[in-house]
C-alpha cells in the first residue's frame, strides 16, 4: 500500500521499508525541541531518576522564549536551570538572550530542520517545521526528556488528509488566511490524530513564510503535524540555510491512501479572521468587520518573520494608530530585528506608534509585555483564541493575518486591508 | 486497575488553557500549579475535588498546548482517571507518559454526568455507572501503552528496560 510523505519519514527512521496507519513505532530522532515553560520540567523529570547523560549534544535545542528576558523571579529561575543544565551537557544548540528568537522562528533559520527529518519539541507548534518537508510534532515534557536521553521517541503512524492547492492569493492574502479557512472548514478537531499534507500545482504561489504559518496552526485543527511537498522554493530555502548535512525529501506515493482529500483554490480566498473563543470560528473578515479593538499584536512564532512584518509595515506606512488601540509588534528572531531596523520597518512601525519588543512569546499567551484586562479585546496575528489565553479570562482575541491586524491597527475597528 | 468515585464533567474542546491557564507557567512545581487547575471553566473544582475522583469530557479533550503540566496538575489533584469521547494527541500521550490512564469510550462519556458514582475497571475493560446502572466496554491498551501505564510512566518504563 502506497505511504504519505509522513508515513515515509517515520518508516525510514523507525528503520521499516513501510508503515501503516495506526502502527505503533519507536522512531530515531533528529532533534528534540524544548523551551523556558516545558524543559525544566523534563529536566526535573531526568534528575528524578538520575539520568545524567543526554544522547547526542548536538541533536538538542534549547531556548528560553515564553518569558524572556524574564518577566519575573520564576521564570528566572526556570531560565537559569536550562542554562545550567545546557552548560553541563555542552549544548550545542542552546541560544541565549542576544542570539535568541521564538523558537519556532530560530530553529529553522540556525538551520536546525531539513527535508525528511524527524523533529520533536516540548512545544505544540513544533508542527511548524513541516513548511520545509520535514515530520515535525509537539510532545510533552517526559517525551523531551526520553528524546534528550535515548534520542528515539514512540509514535502512532497518523492517516492523512491532503490538501491540493491551486491558484494564487488575492493581494493582502496570504498562509494564515488559508490556515484559518482550513481550521474553519474541518474544525479544531477536523484533522485529529492526522497529518495534513499540503502539495498541488499552487504550492509555487506560496512563500516559505506562508507555509511556516500553516504549518505552524495545523495544530489547532488537531492534527499531529503539517507537512508541505519540497520544491524549488523550499529548495532554495533549505540550501541557504542548513549547511552540515545530508538530507533526502520525501515525496509521497501515487497510491498513498488518504482520509480526506480537500482542494482549495488560493484566489477564491479572503481575508479570514477567526472569532472568540476557538481558531475555528472563521469567518471572512468583510462579515464581521468593525468590531472595535483595544489591542493589535503582530508577530509571535505564526507571523513574526520578514514578510509578515513587511506586509504590515507597508500598510502603517506613514498612517497613525488609532487612538486607544495599543499596537505590539513581535519580531520572531534577533536576526529579523536586524533586517527590520535596516529596512526601516521599525521606524515605520514607530512612526506610526506601535511599541516594537524583543523576541519574545510574551502576550502571545498572556504572560507578559501585552496582557489584556477584564472586557478588552485584541486582533493578533497570533495562533490560539482560547478563553484567557492573553489574559483575563474575560478578554477576548480575534486571530488575523499581518494585513488585517496592520488596517485594525489605523482604523481602531476590525477591517478588511482592502477597505483601508 | 480499579478506580470509582465521583465524577467532574465537562463539554467538548477543554483545552489546555483552561486545565492550566499560561500565565501560570512560570510555575514549575505540580503542587503549587495545581491550585489553578481548571480555574477558568469551574472554580470549584479544586475546592471539592478529592483523590480518586474521575473527569469525563467530550470531544478533543486537552486540545491546545503541548503543557504536561495540564495531566500533571490533573493527577496531582488527585483525580485517579479521564473518560472523553476522544482526546487531543498530545494531550493523550501525556498523561499515559506521566501514568495518568486515560479512556476514550464516546458511550459512556455522553452518558455521564457530574455528580455521578462511576467504577472503571480497567483490567475487565468495563466502565459501570452506578448512579444510572449502565455498563460501557473500553477497548485494552495495546500492550506497548500498557506496559508505560503498568510501569507509572515513560521514565520509569525506560527505566526498567534498561
Ligand atoms: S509565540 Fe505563542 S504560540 Fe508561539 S511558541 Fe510562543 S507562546 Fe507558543
Amino acid at each position: 500500500m502506497g505511504m504519505t510523505m509522513t508515513q515515509k519519514i517515520l518508516a525510514a527512521h523507525a528503520g521499516l521499508d513501510s508503515v501503516v496507519a495506526g502502527q505503533l513505532i519507536e522512531a530515531n530522532l533528529d532533534l528534540v525541541l524544548g523551551n523556558d515553560v516545558t524543559a525544566p520540567v523534563a529536566i526535573n523529570e531526568m534528575d528524578k531518576i538520575g539520568a545524567d547523560k543526554v544522547f547526542n549534544k548536538d541533536k538538542i535545542m534549547l531556548v528560553s522564549d515564553h518569558f524572556t528576558p524574564n518577566k519575573d523571579i520564576k521564570s528566572a529561575q526556570n531560565a537559569k536551570q536550562i542554562r545550567v543544565f545546557a552548560n553541563k551537557h555542552d549544548i550545542t544548540n542552546y541560544f541565549e538572550l542576544g542570539e535568541m528568537g521564538i523558537e519556532h522562528c530560530l530553529l529553522p533559520e540556525k538551520g536546525l530542520c531539513a527535508p525528511g527529518e524527524l523533529i520533536i519539541g516540548a512545544d505544540s507548534h513544533t508542527c511548524t517545521y513541516g513548511a520545509v518537508g520535514a515530520f515535525s510534532t509537539g510532545v510533552g515534557s517526559t517525551d523531551m526528556a526520553a528524546g534528550m536521553m535515548t534520542g528515539k521517541g514512540w509514535f502512532k503512524v497518523p492517516e492523512a488528509i491532503r490538501f491540493n492547492l491551486t491558484g494564487k492569493f488575492n493581494k493582502y492574502v496570504s498562509g494564515k488566511d488559508l490556515i484559518l479557512y482550513i481550521i474553519g472548514l474541518i474544525g479544531v478537531d477536523g484533522a485529529l490524530y492526522c497529518s495534513m499534507e499540503f502539495g498541488g500545482e499552487g504550492l509555487k504561489n506560496v512563500s516559505m513564510d506562508s507555509r511556516f504559518t500553516v504549518a505552524n496552526m495545523a495544530i489547532e485543527a488537531g492534527a499531529k503535524n503539517g507537512i508541505f511537498e519540497v520544491d524549488d522554493i523550499t529548495l532554495a530555502y533549505v540550501n541557504d540555510h542548513v549547511k552540515n548535512r545530508e538530507w533526502t525529501a520525501y515525496t509521497p506515493d501515487a497510491d498513498a491512501v488518504y482520509k480526506r482529500v480537500i482542494d482549495i483554490d488560493l484566489s477564491k480566498l479572503e481575508s479570514t479572521v477567526a472569532m472568540p473563543h476557538l481558531p475555528e470560528n472563521a469567518k471572512p473578515v468583510s462579515e464581521v468587520a468593525g468590531i472595535k479593538v483595544d489591542q493589535v499584536v503582530i508577530g509571535s512564532c505564526t507571523n513574526g518573520r520578514m514578510e509578515d512584518l513587511r506586509e504590515a509595515a507597508d500598510i502603517m506606512r506613514g498612517k497613525k494608530v488609532a487612538k486607544g488601540v495599543r499596537v505590539i509588534v513581535l519580531p520572531g528572531t534577533q536576526k529579523i530585528v536586524m533586517e527590520c531596523i535596516q529596512e526601516g520597518i521599525f521606524q515605520t512601525f514607530i512612526e506610526c506608534g506601535a511599541v516594537v519588543s524583543t523576541p519574545t512569546c510574551g502576550p502571545c499567551l498572556g504572560g507578559h509585555m501585552g496582557v489584556l484586562a477584564d472586557g478588552e479585546l485584541a486582533v493578533s496575528t497570533t495562533n490560539r483564541n482560547f478563553v484567557g489565553r492573553m489574559g483575563h479570562v474575560d478578554s477576548k482575541v480575534i486571530l488575523a493575518s499581518p494585513a488585517v491586524a496592520a488596517a485594525t491597527a489605523i482604523t481602531g475597528v476590525l477591517t478588511d486591508p482592502n477597505k483601508l | 486497575m480499579n478506580f470509582r468515585s465521583k465524577v467532574y464533567k465537562y463539554g467538548d474542546n477543554v483545552d489546555t488553557d483552561v486545565i492550566i491557564p499560561a500565565r501560570y507557567l512560570n510555575i514549575t512545581n505540580m503542587k503549587e500549579l495545581s491550585a489553578h487547575c481548571m480555574e477558568d471553566i469551574d472554580k470549584e473544582f479544586i475546592k471539592t475535588v478529592k483523590p480518586g475522583d474521575i473527569m469525563v469530557g467530550e470531544e478533543n479533550f486537552g486540545c491546545g498546548s503541548s503543557r504536561e503540566h495540564a495531566p500533571a496538575v490533573i493527577k496531582e489533584s488527585g483525580v485517579s482517571c479521564i473518560i472523553a469521547c476522544t482526546f487531543a494527541r498530545i494531550f493523550y500521550r501525556n498523561a499515559l507518559n506521566i501514568g495518568l490512564p486515560i479512556i476514550e469510550c464516546p458511550e459512556a462519556a455522553k452518558n455521564i454526568k457530574s455528580g455521578d458514582d462511576v467504577e472503571i475497571d480497567l483490567t475487565k475493560g468495563v466502565i459501570i455507572n452506578h448512579t444510572s446502572g449502565q455498563t460501557f466496554d473500553i477497548q485494552p491498551f495495546p500492550e506497548f501503552i500498557q506496559n508505560i501505564v503498568n510501569a507509572g510512566g515513560l521514565l520509569s518504563y525506560i527505566q526498567k528496560q534498561d
